[in-house]
């Protein structure tokens, strides 16, 4: 925000360097030093005896610590004192952080002016804050390692705030970092300052505001800590500009005192068996695996009790890819939205087996309706989650991994023929489900293209190995139902939080972070403009994502609950739209066009061979709704499907 | 951890779940029964913000304190806090789990049904002069309640004791005309020899 940078990282590592490289005996006395960070450390009269002993002076009122950590930075040809920002560079590289998401401004330029020292941390300067922190929640999400984004004081830091809400509600793990106004003029008022601690303390898992230099290297450690271990989740760190200019003669500490936080990670050994006694009496069991069975790479642990207990599975929304869809086990999708037979399956099942999951209402419906056969085993790492929404019989606290490791020797092997009834019966709701007028076909009513036919030729084009991306409302959904997931964390989407906007720049730092794998953003027409902008930073880091747009000239979902909630009252559902090829093309981001169900193939191939990002746009039918669909209060027994049916009164 | 909620019965052995054209009974939604006092302990991190982190907790949980009082402990790094609410059994769980889920907070504990000495201290300014004097300073007596300022329209009474004492007490005085009242909330300590500090010493 504000200040412009005039220099870019790499630029000032090469002249540090060379300094670096004159700097021993170059001192003629009074020569004008022409290097800037020579000019700072400049002493007067260098090289002559008076300034040796005046820096050995100095030296020596420094601690031992601070000694090697001068060292260190002398060792990268640095000739200052370290600060308040190098304990935050040092800290990042300490917790493996190789690649951040930032954007400068008045109270972070000391950090800023620090990060040409620290040329292995790459910075990727977003367009707008928010993106930043949707592209550490995206890499985040991609990667397993904690993600990290940074904003100035003010406007820059209440720009992540919808970030960090998003990865609090995801369970995602950033760290945060903002700058504040100079510690003396906190609360005064005084210029882009606001109380940014104060508005993030009720969407982060824990803050911290720093203003003394001293206290950086343990928040840091600690904000790592907390991000990544038990539930994860957003850490947001302020940090006043004397935090970050002060004088840093603190060591990072090699033990956290943390006495606060110490999550439960084996279930009760009790509570497990009884686990498996009722997974032996059930006759129609269902496994409810959601986002925890990812975080806690538990896929493998998953994939067993499904096949040992014959137990199919269905999965929420940030559940998607926990399962290799094409398992003869794994059902699909649950919910508000998901498919039918997954939602008559949980309705007539006698045991859910919830695994990293917490019941959202998307989920649920109307809890007095939902599954009301089933006794419930809920496996959860925070115990806030167990009984919060719905009762269940067996609560388990611990990590998913461990409770199904601990699990799995006590459940008895059954054999398939004792499902044989269950599973069929499911089998044929899945046909029925599957069954749907324009599934697979290419073309909606009139020959429109239909959006879950794009979605799926993008999965079948990547060999299901792509990372999709989704933005948030129908082409969620879309992605969703007909991405065909197969690889873990192939998919990621804003489920708790809903972000329009989350799924451009969530791809881009998804991308980022695994640049072995293809990664797809499917975005609407709606959500791509609220963060349009990183394209541009696509193009500036040269990273090679592919945008599908599926454009319906609608907020589609609004526009989908007005036809069938409210009556076909379509109030500022439709949504003009820029010429999409000349915007990207405006961006130097390769476009492409598909308006009929044959040309997906050709655009998905030539997007695929761009190097570099790359934008299709798909103009799909305008009026496709995302069928079946669970209304507002009401349950998984009462999905609307293609036509709604005006309830009687 | 016990089962929260009403858990549906066990089957039997044998037992199908009904075919889905019969009514199936409704689940039962938490913290829906019975609302009732509550009072919780929480022992958290002498640190600035902490008293925030709870209070915003407890507003965004919905929850609605009724006191709350702070104050160190015998460890200069810890506090204490006393919690009054109402909700049912379940609900108070809830927010004794959502209280944990915060860095700062070393210990919750439900005290409601343990036995313990509750008290909390009122100050009482009522209207008496030397026509009515007698009359509040016999209540003030009975209460075992004491006059700490006296002036020639009215006098201070210093109350301690359960909330429901002082709520009689000042139900008494009412009648003379109250001019001001604090009530400083409720603090709690549990009988006998246990202490729920004593896990969090370091």
């Amino acid at each position: 925000m504000g200040t412009k940078e005039d220099d870019s990282g790499r630029s000032r590592t090469a002249t540090t360097a060379a300094a670096a490289t004159n700097a021993p005996g170059a001192g003629e006395v009074g020569a004008a030093p022409t290097d800037r960070r020579e000019r700072i450390n400049h002493m007067p009269g260098a090289g002559s005896a008076r300034a040796e002993a005046i820096s050995a002076g100095r030296r020596e009122m420094l601690s031992d610590a601070t000694r090697n950590q001068i060292r260190s930075l002398a060792e990268r040809g640095v000739k200052r004192p370290r600060i308040g920002a190098d304990a935050v560079c040092e800290s990042l590289l300490r917790q493996g952080v190789n690649v951040w998401f930032g954007y400068p401004g008045g109270v972070v330029l000391p950090l800023y002016d620090v990060l040409g020292d620290y040329p292995e941390l790459r910075h990727i300067l977003v367009r707008h804050e928010q993106g930043g922190a949707h592209a550490a929640e995206g890499y985040a999400r991609a990667t397993g390692k904690v993600g990290v984004c940074l904003g100035t004081s003010g406007p820059g830091a209440t720009n992540l705030v919808t970030g960090i809400g998003d990865a609090m509600l995801d369970s995602v793990p950033i760290v945060a970092i903002t700058g504040n106004v100079v510690g003396s003029l906190l609360g005064k008022d005084a210029f882009q300052e606001i109380d940014i601690t104060g508005i993030t303390l009720a969407c982060t898992k824990h803050n911290y505001l720093v203003r003394d230099a001293n206290d950086i290297p343990r928040v840091f450690a600690e904000a790592f800590h907390i991000a990544r271990t038990g539930r994860p989740g957003p850490v947001h760190i302020d940090m006043t500009k004397d935090a970050l200019m002060g004088v840093c003669t603190a060591e990072h500490p090699e033990t956290l005192d943390l006495p606060g936080f110490k999550p439960t990670l084996d279930g009760n050994v009790r509570q497990i068996k009884l686990a498996a006694q009722e997974i032996a009496r059930a006759e129609r069991p269902v496994i409810l695996a959601g986002h925890g069975i990812l975080i806690a790479d538990a896929t493998e642990e998953l994939r067993e009790l499904a096949e040992k207990a014959q137990i199919p599975v269905a999965h929420t929304l940030l559940g998607v890819s926990a399962m290799d869809e094409t398992h003869p086990l794994s059902l699909g999708f649950v919910g508000m939205h998901g498919w039918k037979h997954v939602n008559k399956t949980i309705q007539s099942a006698d045991l859910l087996i919830a695994l990293g999951m917490r019941f959202d209402d998307r989920v649920t419906g109307h809890v007095p309706t939902f599954a009301p056969y089933a006794r419930i085993i809920h496996v959860d790492i925070d115990p806030a989650e167990i009984g919060k929404n719905v009762a269940v019989e067996i609560p388990i606290v611990g990590d998913v991994k461990r409770v199904l490791t601990a699990l799995l020797p006590y459940v008895h092997e059954v054999a398939p023929e004792r499902r044989a009834a269950y599973l069929r019966e499911i089998a044929e709701w899945r046909a029925e489900s599957e069954k749907t007028p324009w599934h697979g076909s290419g073309a909606w009513r009139n020959g429109q293209l239909s959006a879950d036919f794009v979605v799926s030729r993008i999965g079948e084009a990547t060999d299901h190995d792509a990372t999709l991306v989704a933005d948030v409302g129908q082409n969620q959904m879309w992605t969703a139902r007909y991405g065909g997931f197969r690889r873990p964390n192939s998919h990621i989407s804003s489920g708790g939080l809903g972000t329009m906007g989350f799924g451009l720049p969530a791809a881009m730092g998804a991308a980022v972070g695994r640049p072995d794998k293809e990664t797809w953003a499917i975005v609407g027409d709606g959500g791509l403009q609220m963060t349009v902008q990183e394209l541009m930073t696509l193009v500036q880091e040269h990273i090679p994502l592919r945008i599908a747009l599926l454009n319906n000239h609608k907020l589609g979902m609004v526009r989908q609950w007005q036809e069938l909630v409210y009556a076909g009252n379509y109030h500022s559902s439709h949504l003009l739209g820029p010429d999409w090829r000349k915007l990207a093309e405006a961006y130097g981001v390769a476009a492409f066009r598909a308006d009929a169900p044959e040309q997906v193939d050709s655009t998905i191939a030539a997007a695929r061979a761009v190097d570099g990002p790359a934008l299709i746009e798909f103009c799909i039918a305008e009026q496709q709704n995302v069928f079946p669909m669970m209304p507002a209060g009401k349950g998984l027994s009462d999905l609307l499907e293609e036509q709604f049916e005006e309830p009687k009164q | 951890m016990s089962p929260t909620g009403t858990p549906n019965p066990a089957p039997e052995p044998e037992a199908h779940p009904a075919p889905a054209h019969t009514a199936p009974p409704a689940r039962a939604l938490p913290g829906h029964g019975e609302s009732h006092r509550h009072v919780l302990v929480a022992i958290v991190l002498n640190k600035p913000g902490v008293l925030n982190r709870v209070a915003s907790l407890m507003r965004a949980r919905n929850f609605n304190i009724e006191t709350l009082a702070v104050s160190h402990t015998d460890q200069p790094e810890v506090s204490r806090m006393t919690i009054t609410l109402r909700g049912d059994d379940v609900a108070v769980e809830q927010a004794a789990k959502q209280l944990y889920r915060l860095i700062d907070v070393l210990k919750v504990q439900d005290v409601t049904s343990d036995p313990t000495v509750e008290h909390e201290i009122a100050l009482i300014k009522v209207r008496a002069d030397e026509r009515n004097r007698g009359e509040v300073l016999t209540i003030a007596e009975m209460y075992k309640s004491r006059v700490v300022d006296l002036a020639a329209e009215s006098l201070i009474v210093e109350a301690t004791g359960t909330e429901a004492e002082v709520d009689a007490l000042i139900a008494l005085l009412r009648g003379f005309g109250i001019k001001e009242l604090v009530r400083s909330g409720t603090v709690v300590m549990s009988r006998g020899a246990g202490s729920i500090e004593e896990a969090t010493k370091r």
